[in-house]
């Protein structure tokens, strides 16, 4: 069996990666798949840690958070669809309406 | 001692009635007056004063039953911690003497100057003032019975105020006449200022009184009435009473015309000559004789007080006499007499013959205001003359004098008997009884205070006696000059005599005049009896039973009448004879007073009135006017208002407001604020700038933020 920090080490990849991508890239669909990928880094986490301690709520906790995501996604991609057909662009650069 | 009218039968209360009579007949006078004629007005004036000569007649019966006299309280005045003040009357044989005398000689004054004032206000262009002139008279007569028939020192007083109001008021009756258009104002102002003086000192005189007094009152309480002055005055120290008595005779001096404040009486001859009748002659003036036999309790503790007033009154008899000598004016020739005559009585009541000065204030009202109102219907005799004059080419050719003609100046005069017949024998017998001849009002009473003198006090006797020629001559010169001779001028040559309403009252003044004596025939002694029941000691300690019981002496009497019967016929040799030698003189060489050539320099002094008011202009007026400038201009305008005023307060709130408001206000206030205010929108400028709208910048700031937070938490708890 695999000790836990492979499976820690490969959550902090993933969550660095997500992070990078939310920070770095423009495009809204891009940034909602390194959201996706930061909240799935955390579902590993999750995991791995429940296996470690061999306790269940980590797994009933990931599946919340797979909810949450799921409902994120609906709306997130409601909002990216309607941004698209005003602004006729997803660059999330290019809404900046509420700059001061 | 007094008794309360409350339980006495009489008169008595009716004494309330002689102020209100005035009073209601001025009030008629002030609301309806403008409405109604000349004759209401005079009529209802006339009546004031009689219906309150008519009260004092029926008190002065009242009192033949109750000799003693008494007090009726009609008010609680002022009553304030240990000082009890009461509005009460009081009746004795003395007041109602007073009362008499001014209800009396007023009545016959205010008659006359119906027809007076009636011209009067005519001649100066203003018959409007003709209601005023009453009014003010009826509030005269109201104030002197206030005055006379007071029962203590503080009512005394205020009727003693009125009448200085009145005197004023009256004196500036044509206040825009006179010299420069205001020659009658400033007689007035003088005469009331004059009087300020003497009113000080009465004043002092009550605040020594009252502090001395009252702690020895019964109950602590004071009330000034003369009674229990007279009571405690007994046992207050001989210094103050003498400080007291000393005070009291300043205000006599200013009210009474006495040296030295005397100066005013002359100039207040400005006013209508009724007035100079009524209060410059007969009533007002003799107030300060009033007060001081009304005082005689307070007087006769202190000897030395006596001798002062005794002398004050002795030597203005003298001196006034003397200038009267030279005075071409006719009413400042009595005007000084009357000052001289004053003098007389104040040296009377000061040697404590309280009843022959009072009996002599009562012969000289008759006989002044006898002459007074002559003069004023010789003047207007001439001015009818005046009047005639301007209105007849003919005659107006022959007048000589170019420019004003003064209708009261002696040496316009002359011839006037032929012309105004009453006027010439009353005005006759007036000046015989002011020159003491036999056997007229002056005679008996002069010669009564001459007696008394002649035993109490030799150095005041002679003064009198040479006063007394000296009066006699200056009357002799005034007749002369007036109604003998030719006319020396046009307007004496058409004068014209008075109407009767004038006439009748010289004619009932001049029996009076004539008869009055008798009064207090030497024998009989009715005056003294009847005043003795108010003044007890008649100077019987110091003159022994003599004096007392005679009051006349026969050799003081013959040697009085003689000189006064000299002094006439110098009188007549220098008026008479000398003027008709000096016509024949070239007019340049003529002086126009015989007795100039023969004085000399002596005569101008005496015609300058000794230049007493030039040197009270130097020693008094002078340094006042320029104290006074000095306070204004300086003291007042450039230091208070130009120093103080401007430069410290104004110009300090000026410069303290401005430093509030600039550098504090807006320096320092506003500065906080606007430097609050910039400050927030500077930095709300730079926080707006946080808001980039990228949604990664936000992004990355929740990413450092959440690194922070867990970094903190790592450090905190690990």
């Amino acid at each position: 069996m695999l000790p836990v920090y492979y499976y820690l080490g490969l959550a902090i990849i993933l969550f660095t990666i997500g992070a990078l991508g939310v920070l770095i890239r423009r495009n809204a669909i891009v940034i909602f798949m390194s959201v996706e990928l930061m909240l799935n880094a955390a579902n590993l986490a999750f995991v791995a840690y429940a296996r470690y301690w061999q306790s269940m709520n980590g797994q009933i906790f990931v599946f919340f958070i797979m909810t949450v995501a799921a409902a994120e996604v609906a709306i997130g991609l409601a909002l990216i669809v309607t941004i698209f057909r005003t602004k006729a662009s997803i660059d999330v650069d290019q809404i900046s309406t509420l700059k001061g | 001692m007094l008794f309360n009218a409350a339980n006495t039968g009489g008169f008595f209360y009716l004494v309330p009635f002689l102020v209100f009579f005035p009073v209601i007949g001025l009030l008629i006078n002030i609301t309806l007056g403008g409405r109604m004629g000349e004759k209401a007005i005079g009529a209802i004036a006339c009546l004031a004063s009689g219906l309150s000569f008519v009260i004092a007649v029926l008190l002065g019966l009242a009192l033949l039953g109750r000799p003693e006299g008494v007090v009726v309280p009609y008010l609680n005045w002022i009553t304030i911690g240990n000082l009890q003040l009461d509005w009460a009357f009081r009746v004795d044989t003395l007041s109602v003497t007073m009362m008499l005398v001014v209800g009396g000689v007023g009545t016959l004054i205010h008659i006359y100057a119906v027809g007076y004032m009636h011209e009067d206000v005519r001649h100066n262009d203003d018959p409007g003032r003709y209601r005023r002139f009453f009014v003010y008279f009826n509030l005269f007569i109201a104030a002197m019975m206030i005055l006379v028939s007071a029962n203590n020192y503080m009512m005394l007083f205020i009727g003693w105020e009125g009448v200085g109001l009145c005197s004023y008021l009256l004196i500036g009756f044509w206040y825009e006449k006179g010299k420069d258009g205001i020659g009658n104002a400033l007689a007035g102002n003088k005469a009331f200022i004059t009087n300020r003086i003497g009113d000080f000192g009465f004043l002092i005189a009550s605040f020594l009184m009252f502090k001395y007094f009252q702690p020895l009152a019964a109950n602590g309480v004071f009330s000034f009435d003369f009674d229990s002055v007279a009571t405690i005055a007994k046992q207050v120290p001989q210094g103050v009473i003498l400080a007291i008595t000393l005070f009291t005779l300043l205000g006599v001096t200013g009210k009474s015309a006495q040296l030295p404040l005397y100066v005013w009486l002359p100039d207040a001859m400005a006013g209508p000559t009724p007035v100079s009748a009524l209060i410059h002659a007969a009533t007002m003036v003799t107030a300060g004789v009033y007060l001081i036999a009304r005082s005689h309790a307070i007087y006769s503790l202190v000897p030395v007080a006596q001798n002062w007033v005794a002398i004050v009154g002795a030597v203005t008899a003298l001196f006034a006499a003397t200038i009267a000598v030279a005075q071409f004016d006719i009413k400042k020739v009595l005007a000084y007499s009357t000052i001289s005559q004053l003098g007389f009585m104040v040296a009377a009541v000061g040697m404590g013959a309280f009843v022959a000065g009072m009996f002599h204030l009562v012969m000289h009202a008759f006989f002044k205001a006898l002459l007074f109102l002559s003069s004023g219907s010789v003047i207007q005799g001439i001015e009818r003359g005046e009047h005639l004059v301007e209105h007849d080419p003919t005659l107006h050719k022959r007048m000589k004098h170019e420019g004003h003609f003064d209708p009261q100046d002696m040496r316009n005069m002359g011839g006037l008997r032929h012309k105004m017949k009453t006027t010439f024998w009353v005005y006759l017998v007036g000046a015989l009884a002011l020159a003491g001849i036999v056997p007229l009002a002056g005679f008996w009473s002069k010669d009564e205070i001459l007696a008394e003198a002649s035993t109490l006090n030799p150095a005041i006797y002679w003064l009198l006696i040479i006063a007394a020629f000296f009066t006699a001559f200056y009357m002799g010169r005034q007749i002369f000059m007036v109604f003998f001779g030719d006319p020396r001028s046009e307007p004496a040559a058409q004068a014209k005599e008075s109407p009767a309403v004038m006439t009748i009252p010289l004619i009932i003044l001049a029996l009076l005049s004539i008869v009055g004596g008798f009064l207090n025939f030497p024998t009989l002694h009715t005056f003294t009896t009847w005043l003795e029941h108010t003044i007890q000691v008649v100077a019987e300690g110091a003159t022994g039973g003599e004096a007392v019981a005679g009051g006349f002496n026969i050799v003081v009497a013959i040697l009085s009448t003689v000189l006064a019967l000299g002094a006439i016929t110098i009188a007549w040799y220098l008026y008479m004879r000398r003027s008709q030698d000096m016509l024949k003189l070239p007019l340049n060489k003529r002086a126009d007073d015989p007795l100039r050539p023969i004085l000399g320099p002596i005569f101008t002094l005496l015609e300058n009135k000794y230049w007493v008011d030039e040197l009270y202009g130097y020693l008094v007026i002078k340094p006042y006017q320029w104290l006074s400038k000095f306070l204004a201009e300086k003291v007042d305008w450039d230091f208070w208002h130009d120093f103080f005023h401007d430069t410290i307060l104004a110009g300090g709130f000026n410069g303290a407001t401005r430093l509030l408001s600039g550098p504090v206000d807006l320096g320092i206030i506003d500065g906080i604020a606007n430097f609050l205010g910039d400050g927030f929108k500077e930095l709300a400028a730079q926080m707006r700038k946080l808001q980039t709208g990228f949604v990664r910048n936000y992004a990355l700031s929740i990413f450092i933020g959440v690194v922070f937070i867990i970094g903190y938490l790592i450090i905190r708890l690990g």
